[in-house]
């Protein structure tokens, strides 16, 4: 048996242990979207740049489209179709101000700020520069996202 | 009789429209699609409106070439102007057959509301879904009585677009659908426009773990495999054995683009005025420009195909699911109607983008299996292969009276390709099409003509002038090929005429604001214009210079669609930053007010991006944007400030996602100016840009 062939991984995904078996390289979105068919993680650009993959790792924002699964084994991995009751606040803020147009960025992005709540960020400008390195929308809705955020932040504060 | 929507004309039976079933499930059909756009909900509420339901009572079911009304492309900001009237009516004289139905079972003249026919001052009633079997939909429009309209209403304060709790969880797009057994495929495309495959080592390929079958027709290739990862892999192992060849003799990226700097003289004459010129006592010139676009999809262009007994269904994000049928069906040698085509959302589309040529993709892949394949493009060809947005260069003369007031205009435009959509030229415009066996050329010409071409869109400025002239310089498609692009040439040309009035007032010594009203007798133009001002605080003694500035720019969209007009504040330090932008809209009637502002305010912040730091580029090795890294797209960190203002209006509701587009451009190019005394004429106005205008000026 090589290095390279599917063996079993066990790890946590929306509070749920599962066993995936799959090569040790394969792209833990892959893992996502094609063994477990958790499809709200969406695929982007596949560079690590659009964020449109993001899920949180162990609490953290992080891409998964370059994280390899023996990365993750015994990790805890929340994505947007998990229970997290910050991102229900935050998708509930997102729906009110209608934050989006196609809305296929929005769920990466809701995924980074609801870390950052759970994190403790309060500061708007350290929220704004983290969506700008970590996160691209392409149909103008930053304003409307910004404002959904301003609003989770005047409840959180 | 008045006239009917032309939608509904060549889609006349109304069960194409509207489906009622005897539990009361209403579902509506519309060829308009999903881009992002909001459609859908406008969609709801209008067929709500005239209905008398709740907009949640009712079912918008996806367009497909088997049942939906046949209504071209998703484009032009048309879907609330034809497809919208045409709905409208549509569900109207429905109701007023479910209404007839429901006077003649209850004996009585009956009044509709939520959804109920009853008889005034009884307890007697029935509902859409109690008629059902009563009302025969399956008949034509053409047949009907014009029936009474309930109108927009109050714009639906409140109203959330349905399909975004999905959108906003789990699976919800195309490249989310799982058929059962469905398979994945990608495709070997070259790294330059002129390079054509020769071969690739496909029993290595082939041998990979998880693939299922090596594609090759012609310069044509993919792979089939179990998994998406498998197939990318595939496709970089076949990438580092492949073999190519140079063809056709393609001008280098400077070559290609000296028409950019100086166009050739021949040019074809769209308009001119007849009359003697009034006397001229200043005459000005001046040049502007803008480079290729890269749409730059949020996510890969993506279709999923499956053939049985030689009928292929197939699910896309296309504009046009009809026009792109034929197309196919040309392509893979088959009958039509062999076809059935189900629109399914994509990432947001802003014109012309892949998902067309994924659908040809999709078919010639899945026709080597048994199963359905699903096939997405990768990040390097949807930055490289989708269609760009037309490089454009406009020349604008006119003179001005002694009195200030401008004497003749003269524009010529030179632009590449704005109109290459599948179906709208004569020939055949997927991709893959030319590198089959047996090829099928790519258009040469396109079948639209003035003023649908796209180059010449709003070049005929707003304003009222004498002595017109408009000429086009039609350039032929280059190394990138161009197409359809949100405004298509309105974003150029309208960031030329306004940057040139504000030219042309400073020249007769006027205001801005002042220069641009006396030119106007458009009342609606007059309104957006002073409304924006008036939103951003215009003071026409505002000191400029100083690296702070504020401009103007205003249209109407094709000059018969939505009015718009903006007043743009920069702040430019290394680099130019739009710090706020102050809207107003006249759309007519507003069906759906948020949906409205989303769209016209999503227009203007692309339009920054585009107009401050877009441009696609190659190289002598080939596409110079091969990611997003390539290709900077504005943030989060530089997001301005955005209002708008939505004016009342008694016209005829009109679709807004591309208004914004060209006003917001000339006001950042006019804010500019006034920032810093000198004028950007080329886009995208980079810090490169900015740094040479003022040399130039010294």
């Amino acid at each position: 048996m090589s290095m390279d062939d599917p063996r079993p991984y066990d790890l946590t995904v929306d509070g749920r242990a599962v066993r995936v078996t799959a090569r040790p390289d394969t792209p833990v979105l892959s893992v996502l979207r094609d063994d477990l068919g958790l499809l709200g993680t969406r695929t982007g650009c596949l560079q690590g740049r659009c964020g449109s993959c993001t899920v949180h790792l162990d609490g953290k924002a992080v891409q998964t489209c370059s994280l390899p699964l023996w990365s993750v084994e015994g990790r805890r991995i929340d994505t947007v179709e998990g229970p997290s009751p910050t991102l229900a606040r935050v998708r509930e803020a997102f729906l009110e101000e209608q934050a989006a147009q196609c809305g296929y960025c929005v769920n990466g992005i809701m995924m980074t700020v609801s870390a950052l709540l759970d994190e403790g960020v309060r500061d708007r400008s350290e929220m704004l520069e983290t969506l700008d390195e970590r996160h691209l929308c392409r149909c103008g809705a930053h304003p409307r996202m910004l404002r959904a955020i301003d609003r989770l932040l005047e409840g959180a504060a | 009789m008045t006239e009917l929507p032309s939608n509904l004309k060549s889609n006349p039976r109304l069960d194409r429209w509207i489906d009622v079933a005897p539990d009361g499930t209403i579902t509506i059909r519309s060829g308009k699609v999903e881009l992002g756009q909001g459609i859908g909900a406008a969609m709801l509420l209008i067929a709500a409106s005239e209905l008398r339901v709740d907009p949640a009572a009712l079912t918008l079911a996806p367009a497909d070439t088997a049942r939906a009304p046949a209504e071209g492309f998703t484009a032009g900001s048309l879907s609330v102007e034809h497809g919208g009237a045409a709905m409208r009516l549509a569900v109207a004289m429905a109701r007023a057959l479910f209404m007839q139905a429901a006077e003649a079972a209850l004996g009585a003249p009956v009044e509709l509301e939520n959804g109920l026919f009853s008889v005034p001052g009884t307890n007697r009633s029935v509902g859409y879904g109690d008629l059902a079997a009563e009302v025969d939909l399956s008949v034509s429009a053409l047949d009907q009585p014009i029936p009474v309209l309930f109108g927009e209403g109050d714009g639906a304060p409140g109203f959330r677009r349905p399909d975004l709790p999905a959108k906003l969880s789990g699976a919800a797009f195309i490249q989310d659908l799982r058929l059962p057994g469905m398979l994945f495929g990608r495709v070997l495309r070259p790294e330059a426009p002129w390079l054509r495959l020769d071969g690739f080592d496909e029993a290595a390929v082939a041998a990979l773990p998880g693939v299922v079958r090596v594609v090759r027709d012609g310069a044509f290739a993919g792979v089939v495999a179990e998994r998406d990862d498998d197939a990318r892999a595939a496709i970089e192992k076949a990438r580092r054995s492949a073999r190519w060849s140079r063809i056709g003799t393609l001008p280098t990226c400077d070559e290609a683009q000296t028409w950019l700097d100086a166009p050739a003289e021949e040019a074809e004459t769209l308009l001119e005025d007849a009359g003697e010129p009034a006397e001229t006592v200043t005459r000005l010139s001046s040049s502007y420009a803008r480079g290729f676009l890269v749409h730059a999809a949020m996510g890969p262009s993506c279709a999923v195909a499956h053939w049985t007994d030689g009928r292929l269904d197939l699910h896309t994000h296309s504009q046009g699911i009809h026009p792109l049928r034929k197309q196919l069906a040309t392509a893979l040698r088959i009958a039509e109607d062999a076809i059935n085509a189900v629109h399914v959302p994509g990432a947001g589309c802003y014109g012309h983008n892949a998902a067309d040529d994924v659908a040809l993709d999709a078919a010639l892949l899945a026709r080597a299996v048994d199963r359905p394949v699903m096939v997405l493009w990768s990040r390097e060809d949807e930055m490289s292969w989708s269609p760009h947005g037309a490089a454009m260069r406009v020349d604008l003369a006119a003179g001005l009276s002694a009195e200030g007031r401008i004497t003749h205009w003269d524009c010529r435009i030179a632009s590449t390709p704005h109109v290459a959509r599948p179906g709208s030229g004569n020939g055949l415009d997927l991709l893959a099409a030319r590198d089959l066996e047996t090829p099928h050329p790519p258009s040469t010409q396109s079948n639209f003509k003035v003023p649908d071409r796209g180059a010449d869109r709003n070049s005929v400025p707003i304003y009222a002038l004498p002595q017109r002239r408009v000429r086009l310089n039609q350039r032929p498609q280059g190394p990138l090929r161009s197409s359809a692009l949100r405004a298509l040439g309105a974003h150029a040309n309208v960031f030329a005429v306004e940057s040139f009035m504000d030219e042309l007032a400073a020249a007769a010594g006027a205001d801005p604001l002042a220069f641009r009203l006396a030119h106007c007798e458009d009342p609606r133009a007059a309104a957006v214009l002073k409304a924006a001002a008036s939103a951003g605080g215009w003071d026409p003694d505002e000191p400029g210079g100083e690296g702070i500035g504020r401009g103007l720019g205003v249209a109407r969209y094709k000059n018969s669609g939505a009015y718009y007009a903006a007043m743009v504040r920069v702040e430019i330090e290394e680099s130019v930053r739009v710090v706020s932008i102050h809207g107003a809209v006249d759309a007519g009637r507003v069906v759906h007010r948020d949906g409205l502002i989303n769209q016209v305010e999503g227009g203007a912040v692309q339009a920054v991006s585009w107009t401050l730091m877009e441009e696609a580029r190659w190289t002598d090795e080939g596409f110079a944007v091969r990611a997003w890294e390539d290709y900077p797209v504005l943030g989060f960190r530089d997001m301005p400030e955005i209002v708008t203002e939505v004016l009342r209006s008694d016209a005829p509701p009109l679709g807004a996602g591309e208004c914004s587009a060209g006003p917001v451009a000339g006001a950042i190019g006019n804010a500019v100016a006034h920032a810093l005394g000198v004028r950007a004429r080329r886009m995208p106005i980079t810090r490169e840009r900015v740094m040479a205008a003022m040399d130039a000026a010294l």
